[in-house]
């Protein structure tokens, strides 16, 4: 199964999400922003970074790239799409994801291992997942804040959209402590802590960051 | 020559921690009284020729889409003169 990881100007996490793709048992297909074509690929990971320096708004220059054209298409038509941290506001900037991500309440960057619980599995993202499982993975973010409308937060929970929830202490202000939430049909997910920094003990605080990877690809060849 | 200015502002529900911590370092600089402060942007677009109705259009969807995010933002447009 072929993941596309796409790379912006400024993109930072591109390859530990392919690498995290590569571990989990897939194949890496890295995308380039001014390319608008997404080769074929079967889902797309749109990475953490500061895409265009995070000018104007944190993802609001990545939303126009080339490469979004044919994606938010093909996220519209249901391809599987991860977007982890800058790649949450790249989605929320392109409408794929309602709300926004606004800058933390405290007004600090903030880098820790994260404890949140798995909310939601029925996405294509985490089925490998249980409900209400707890896992750690890395956060790091300065403009992570969860904001939409009380309607929005309302629908998002009542529909089952809010994919994971900060546990312990919440680390940017979120609107109900939301760290990742889903479109209505759960082939997009987006993302703020960074489950692809956790796939293996070398490097990452767990590995359990994993199961987001081996959910796609576990779908994708159940789907084949 | 036309030159059109767009202001964008968080909206008021919005919790905006950079101007709260701008009202603080202007309370601890002496100035009293201050009950609130909200930071924006300010956008100036210098744009060759006339400014007619259809550009004018046009800058008002970019404000809208670009230049703000309507979910967190609004934005006021002026024509100023050059």
């Amino acid at each position: 199964m072929r993941i596309g990881v796409v790379t912006f100007p400024g993109s930072l996490d591109d390859q530990d999400a392919a690498r995290a793709v590569r571990i989990a048992g897939g194949e890496a297909v890295a995308l380039w922003h001014g390319d608008a074509d997404l080769h074929g690929v079967d889902a797309v990971v749109l990475p953490g970074g500061f895409s265009y320096g995070d000018y104007l708004r944190c993802g609001a220059i990545a939303r126009f790239a080339p490469v979004m054209g044919p994606l938010v298409d093909a996220a519209n038509g249901g391809l599987p799409v991860l977007g982890i941290c800058n790649g949450f506001q790249v989605l929320c900037e392109s409408h794929l994801l309602p709300g926004a991500l606004v800058r933390n309440d405290h007004l600090h960057f903030i880098c820790r291992d994260q404890k949140l619980r798995i909310e939601s599995t029925d996405t294509a993202w985490t089925s490998s997942y249980e409900v209400g499982q707890e896992i750690v993975v890395p956060l790091k973010n300065g403009e992570g804040g969860y904001v939409a409308d009380e309607k929005t937060l309302d629908l998002l929970e009542g529909q089952g959209r809010v994919v994971a929830r900060y546990l312990d202490l919440n680390p940017n202000g979120s609107r109900r402590d939301i760290a990742g939430i889903s479109n209505a049909r759960g082939n997009v997910v987006g993302l703020m802590p960074h489950p692809e920094h956790a796939v293996e003990a070398l490097t990452g605080p767990t590995t359990d960051g994993l199961g987001f990877f081996t959910s796609i690809l576990k779908g994708l060849v159940e789907a084949s | 020559m036309a030159r059109v200015v767009v202001d964008v502002m968080l909206k008021p529900e919005i919790l905006d921690p950079q101007g709260k911590a701008v009202e603080g370092a202007l309370g601890r600089l002496g100035l009293t009284g201050v009950s609130a402060v909200r930071q924006g942007k300010t956008f100036t677009l210098e744009l060759d020729g006339d400014l007619d109705e259809a550009r004018l259009a046009q800058v008002h969807e970019l404000a809208g889409s670009l230049l703000s995010n309507p979910v967190i933002e609004d934005y006021v447009i002026r024509e100023t003169s050059a």
